[in-house]
C-alpha cells in the first residue's frame, strides 16, 4: 500500500494566509510538467512495486495546469507505478477554475475526487483572504462538479478569522451542509510568519487569532457537522460514512508515500525526504535527471513521536499496545499517570489499550501529544 | 624599600580604570603590545563581559626614572558595593591611590565612599581626569568637584586618556614623587596582610599579601592569625604578569604565597600571616569576617541534579570564600541550597558561573536579607528564609538589617530619587549640594528594600545618572509580615517574602499580576492568590488553554511540527511542576520584576 502526491507549484494569486510553496507565474508550467514526469520515472523503483492506492494532485493550484500538461504527469505515473483498480485520485481545484470544460477535463484525466478550496461563502471574507473566487462561485462550482459526474467532493473551510462571529460561522456551516458534499476539511486560521497576514499581525494591523473564539467555533463545527451525518475522523477533517480521504489518512497512519514536484515530501517508513522548493532549480536538476532533495532518517524516538502526534489527531486514537513492538516501549506503564490526568480532565478516553482524545482534547492535541514524546539528548 | 611604591586605583564602574591600568603596564614594559588585550587585570570571562573587576589582583611594574629603578605595585580593586570589604583591604595594603574620574561624567557615589576609605587609611590621592579624548569631557567642572572633595590644588589633577595614552607618564611620575615609600621593619617579626586570594586548579589557593614588617623566606613555616592554621611557604614571589618566584620578600613588598591550601575559606582577606618560629604578637588591624547579606535558594531545575549542584557549589566556593550555602528543602522546589551572598551582583555572578562553568540549570528564588525573630517565649532566631519565620501567633517581633545609603544624582532628579527612597521605607538624613548641579542624599533604609528592585528603579528615575553606595548600620525592629503565594490553593513556599505590613496589599496585588503574565496558560485554569496567614489579599487567574493544535498535518507538516513540539517540550524542562502547575524559572523571581 502506498500513495503518490504531486505538488503543482502555481497559483493565480497569493492567498494572504498561505505559506505553501507556489509561484504566481505559470510561464514554467510546461517544463515543470515535464520535470515532474521525469521525477516520476527517475524514482520508479522507490515504492518497491507496492500498489498505489491513492494519487493526490495538490498545490499550489493544480487546476491551473492545462489538460496536456497534467496528462504528461499522469501518463508518466501510470507508466512507472502499479495503480490499484480502485485508485482514489484526488484533485485540488479552486472554485474559479471549476468551469464545466475544466471539470470534464479532470474527469477525463481520471480524477475521481475533488478537493475544492472553497474557504468561505462570504465575499468580504474571500477578499480579505485574497482569494480569486466569489461567494457565488463557491456555490456553483460544487453543482458543476456534481453535474459532471463527481460523487466524491471535499470542500475546505476556514474559521477563527477576525470578525467571524458564531452566528456567521453557523450560517457558513449551514451552506456547506446544504451543498451535500461527502467531505469537509475545516481549518482554524493559522498565522504563518512569512505571509501577508503574518506581516500584518506582526505590525499590529491585524489581530492574532482569538483562541477563545476559535475554540467556540470548533465546538460549533463539530456539533453541526456531526448532526449532519459527518464523522469527525481527524482534527480538521469530517466525512460522510465511507468517504474519508484515504490519501490523507495514509499520512497519519505511517503508510509510505512518494511526493513528486518541488517541495513535495516523501516517506518510506524510515526516511523522510523533501524536494527542493524552488521551481527553476528543480526543473534544471531534473533536466539532468537529478532529483534535488534533502532527507532525514527517523530515529525510533522520531517515529514514536510522529505516531503519537498524528495518531492523537484521529478519532480512533492510538493503540498503545502496538508501541511495544513498534518502538520497544511499554507505553501504558510509562505514561500511566499522564493518561490518568488526561482522562480526569476530560481530555482523553482510555479503553482496552486505546487512547483517544475527546473533542475538548483534540483541540489541544499538540500539547497533549508532546506529553508522550520521547526526547533524545 | 625606598624604591617601592604600592598604590591602588579608585574608580567608578565604566570610568576606564582597566584601560588606563593597561596603559601603565604597557608603558612600563610589563606587558608587550601583543599582550595588551583589553582589561589585562581581569581574567575571568565574566568580568570582561561585565566590564567590572570582581576579584582584585595585583601586578608589579619596573620603572626607571632619573637613573633610579623603582618597583611599582598596582593593586587592583573591585568597583562594586558588594565587594567593599575587599576594597578596604586592598586600600590598607597601599600608601597611595589613583582617583580616576570620568571627565565626561564626574564623581559617583561609589567613588566617594572608596575615596573616604582611602583617606581614612592616610593614602596619598593622585586625582586623574580620564577620557579626556572625548568631546563631551568637562575638565573644569569635574576638576572643581575633585578639588572640593579632597581639597587638592587644581594643578594636581592629571588629565589622561586610557584610549590614547595621554597622561600615562605624568601618572607614573606622580606615583613616584607623591606616594610615600612603604615604612616597615624588615627585622621585626613577620606581619603580612592578605588582601586577596585566587584559586588555581594545579596549585591550590594562592594568597596575595603585603608585608608590613619582617621578612618571609621560601620554606618558612607560617601561621595565619585568624584561622590559626599552619603551612609551609612552598613558593613565594612577586606578581609580574605571571608570578615570579623569589627566595625572600621583605617589609614593603607585595607578593604571593603558595602553600598547598585547598579551600578558599582557609584564606581570609584581611588575615595576617606570621612565622611560626618567631610570631608577631598581634595581627594587622581591620580584619572582619565577611558575612553574607543576601540569601536566596538555589535549586536544580532537574531534581536529579541535586548532588551535582552541591559539587558545583563546593567547587565555586574553592575560589569564592564569600559564598556560603547549606542544604534546604522546599515543598515547591524539592531539594536545593540556601545560599548567602555579599550582595545582588554577587548573587548574579554565582548564578551565571553555575550555568556557564558547570553547565547547571538552576532556579533561583527571590532573594531576601537575614532577619532576626523573637518568639513570644523570648527565643531568638536567625531567619534566612522567609518560610522559616515563626507563625504569627508565636512571633513577638522581627528585626531586619538597615543600611545607610549615599546617592549622588543630578539636581534635576532629586525629587524622583527622594520619592523612590521614601517608597522604599527610606528616611532622609542628609542632603548636600556637591556642586550646583550634583546632590548627595543620605538615607537610612532597610536592606531588604534594596534587595528587591531598588537599583533598576534608581537608574530609571534618574535616567541612569544616580550612583549609589551603602553600608550596614545594624538591625532594627520592623512591622514585617510574611506574604504567601498560592497556586490553585497550594502554597508555594519558594515565593514567600517578608514585607512591610503597610506595603502588603499593594505588593500582593502586583506580584499576582506579574505571575499571571509569567505563568503560561495550561490545560486548566490556575488561581494565583496572595495571602497573609489565612487571609487572601489578592487574586488573579490564568485562564485555561483553549486551543493547542495545528490545523493542517499532512506530508510536509509532520517533520516540522514534530520538531517544533520537541523543542517546546525541551523548553518546558526548564519549568518546575508545583502541584499540577508548571511554573517557569522566571516566575520565582517575579517580585524583582514588578513594574
Amino acid at each position: 500500500m502506498a500513495g503518490i502526491y504531486v505538488h503543482i507549484p502555481f497559483c493565480r494569486q497569493a492567498c494572504h494566509y498561505c505559506d505553501f510553496h507556489f509561484s504566481v507565474s505559470v510561464k514554467s508550467a510546461e517544463p515543470m510538467a515535464a520535470a515532474i514526469a521525469r521525477e516520476a520515472a527517475l524514482r520508479a523503483g522507490e515504492l518497491n512495486g507496492k500498489k498505489v492506492e491513492t494519487l493526490y494532485f495538490g498545490g499550489g493550484t493544480p487546476s491551473l495546469m492545462t489538460a496536456g500538461q497534467l496528462r504528461t504527469v499522469t501518463e508518466s505515473i501510470r507508466k512507472h507505478y502499479p495503480l490499484a483498480s480502485d485508485l482514489e485520485f484526488t484533485f485540488e481545484a479552486n472554485p474559479d477554475d471549476l468551469k464545466p470544460a475544466k471539470t470534464e477535463e479532470l474527469r477525463a484525466l481520471g480524477a475521481n475526487r475533488l478537493s475544492i478550496g472553497l474557504q468561505s461563502f462570504d465575499d468580504r471574507t474571500l477578499q480579505w483572504m485574497n482569494r480569486a473566487h466569489s461567494a457565488a462561485e463557491s456555490l456553483t462550482c460544487v453543482k458543476t462538479a456534481k453535474a459532471r459526474g463527481f460523487d466524491n467532493i471535499s470542500i475546505d473551510l476556514i474559521y477563527g478569522l477576525p470578525g467571524l462571529d458564531d452566528r456567521k460561522w453557523r450560517e457558513e456551516l449551514k451552506k456547506a451542509v446544504d451543498l451535500d458534499v461527502q467531505h469537509i476539511s475545516a481549518y482554524c486560521l493559522t498565522v504563518e510568519e512569512k505571509t501577508v497576514l503574518g506581516n500584518r499581525v506582526r505590525k499590529g494591523l491585524e489581530k492574532p487569532v482569538d483562541e477563545d473564539a476559535a475554540a467556540r467555533q470548533f465546538e460549533v463545527l463539530t456539533a453541526v457537522l456531526r448532526a449532519a451525518g459527518f464523522a469527525h475522523y481527524e482534527v480538521s477533517n469530517f466525512a460522510k460514512p465511507g468517504m474519508r480521504s484515504r490519501h490523507n489518512s495514509a499520512y497519519w497512519e505511517g503508510v509510505p508515500y512518494l511526493g513528486l514536484g518541488p517541495s513535495a515530501h516523501s516517506f518510506d517508513g524510515h526516511t523522510r525526504s523533501w524536494n527542493l522548493n524552488k521551481n527553476t532549480p528543480y526543473i534544471r536538476a531534473l533536466e539532468r535527471s537529478e532529483r534535488p532533495y534533502t532527507a532525514e532518517v527517523l530515529s525510533t524516538a522520531d517515529r514514536h513521536n510522529e505516531w503519537v502526534m498524528t495518531g492523537l489527531r484521529l478519532e480512533r486514537g492510538i493503540d498503545t499496545r502496538s508501541a511495544a513492538q513498534a518502538f520497544g516501549t511499554d507505553f501504558e506503564a510509562v505514561h500511566r499517570k499522564t493518561i490518568e490526568n488526561l482522562t480526569a480532565k476530560g481530555l482523553a478516553e482510555y479503553k482496552d489499550g486505546r487512547l483517544r482524545l475527546t473533542d475538548a482534547g483534540r483541540f489541544m492535541a499538540d500539547g497533549i501529544a508532546a506529553e508522550f514524546f520521547i526526547l533524545e539528548p | 624599600m625606598n624604591h617601592i611604591r604600592n598604590f591602588c586605583i579608585i574608580a567608578h564602574i565604566d570610568h576606564g580604570k582597566s584601560t588606563l591600568a593597561d596603559r601603565l603596564l604597557h608603558f612600563t614594559g610589563t606587558i608587550t603590545d601583543r599582550e595588551l588585550q583589553e582589561q589585562t587585570l581581569d581574567d575571568m570571562d565574566l568580568e570582561r563581559e561585565r566590564g567590572i573587576t570582581i576579584k582584585s589582583h595585583a601586578i608589579q611594574m619596573d620603572y626607571e626614572r632619573n637613573g633610579e629603578k623603582y618597583v611599582l605595585n598596582l593593586i587592583d580593586t573591585p568597583g562594586h558595593v558588594d565587594f567593599s570589604y575587599e576594597v578596604s583591604r586592598s586600600i590598607a595594603a597601599c600608601e597611595g591611590a589613583l582617583l580616576i574620574v570620568d571627565a565626561t561624567q564626574g564623581i559617583q557615589a561609589q567613588t566617594i565612599s572608596n575615596l573616604y576609605l582611602a583617606l581614612e587609611h592616610d593614602l596619598e590621592i593622585i586625582p586623574i581626569l580620564n577620557k579626556m579624548d572625548l568631546d563631551s569631557a568637562m575638565p573644569e567642572e569635574v576638576t572643581d568637584q575633585i578639588v572640593d572633595l579632597i581639597g587638592c590644588d587644581p594643578s594636581d589633577v592629571i588629565p589622561a586618556s586610557g584610549k590614547t595614552g595621554m597622561g600615562v607618564q605624568e601618572i607614573l611620575d606622580a606615583v613616584i614623587e607623591r606616594v610615600p615609600a612603604p615604612v616597615g621593619d624588615p627585622d621585626a617579626p613577620l606581619q603580612a596582610m592578605i588582601f586577596d586570594s585566587v584559586f588555581n586548579s594545579f596549585r591550590g589557593i594562592i594568597a596575595y599579601f603585603r608585608i608590613k614588617h619582617g621578612t618571609l623566606t621560601k620554606g618558612d613555616k607560617v601561621k595565619f592569625f585568624n584561622t590559626g592554621k599552619q603551612y609551609y611557604a612552598d613558593e613565594i614571589g612577586t606578581l609580574k604578569l605571571t608570578p615570579l618566584p623569589k627566595n625572600q620578600l621583605f617589609a614593603g613588598d607585595v607578593g604571593y604565597i603558595i602553600s598547598g591550601i585547598k579551600e578558599a575559606k582557609e584564606v581570609k582577606v584581611g588575615d595576617t600571616i606570621t612565622l611560626v618560629d618567631r610570631p608577631s604578637t598581634e595581627m594587622i588591624k581591620g580584619f572582619e569576617d565577611v558575612k553574607p547579606m543576601v540569601f536566596a535558594g538555589i535549586y536544580p531545575v532537574d531534581t536529579d541534579d541535586f548532588e551535582e549542584l552541591r559539587a558545583s557549589l563546593e567547587k565555586l566556593q574553592l575560589n569564592d570564600a564569600s559564598l556560603v550555602f547549606e542544604p534546604e528543602s522546599s515543598a515547591a522546589l524539592g531539594f536545593g541550597f540556601r545560599c548567602g551572598f555579599l550582595g545582588m551582583l554577587h548573587m548574579e555572578i554565582v548564578q551565571e558561573r553555575l550555568e556557564r562553568e558547570f553547565d547547571m540549570t538552576v532556579i533561583t528564588t527571590v532573594p531576601n536579607v537575614g532577619y532576626r525573630a523573637t518568639t513570644t517565649k523570648d527565643e531568638h532566631l536567625v531567619v534566612n528564609n522567609p518560610s522559616e519565620l515563626p507563625d504569627p501567633s508565636t512571633l513577638a517581633s522581627v528585626e531586619e538589617p538597615f543600611i545607610k545609603g549615599q546617592i549622588i544624582t543630578k539636581a534635576d532628579y532629586v525629587g524622583q530619587v527622594m520619592n523612590l527612597c521614601i517608597e522604599k521605607r527610606g528616611v532622609l538624613t542628609n542632603q548636600v549640594y556637591l556642586t550646583a548641579d550634583r546632590v548627595e542624599l543620605s538615607f537610612e533604609m532597610p536592606l531588604g528594600e534594596i534587595v528587591f528592585d531598588f537599583y533598576d528603579k534608581l537608574k530609571s528615575v534618574s535616567r541612569g545618572y544616580a550612583s549609589f553606595d551603602y553600608h550596614p548600620i545594624g538591625y532594627r525592629e520592623s512591622k514585617l509580615v510574611k506574604l504567601d503565594i498560592l497556586l490553585n490553593g497550594d502554597q508555594v513556599d519558594a515565593l514567600s517574602a517578608l514585607i512591610h505590613r503597610d506595603n502588603a496589599y499593594d505588593l500582593g496585588k502586583r506580584i499576582c499580576a506579574k505571575l499571571r503574565e509569567l505563568i503560561p496558560r495550561q490545560q486548566f485554569e490556575i488561581a494565583i492568590q496572595a495571602a497573609i496567614g489565612t487571609k487572601v489579599i489578592a487574586r488573579e487567574t490564568v485562564r485555561a488553554v483553549r486551543k493547542d493544535v495545528t490545523a493542517k498535518c499532512y506530508g510536509g507538516d509532520i517533520t516540522r511540527k514534530r520538531k517544533l513540539l520537541e523543542k517546546q517540550k525541551k523548553g518546558k524542562k526548564r519549568m518546575r511542576q508545583v502541584g499540577n502547575v508548571e511554573v517557569p524559572q522566571t516566575a520565582f523571581l517575579a517580585v524583582l520584576q514588578l513594574d
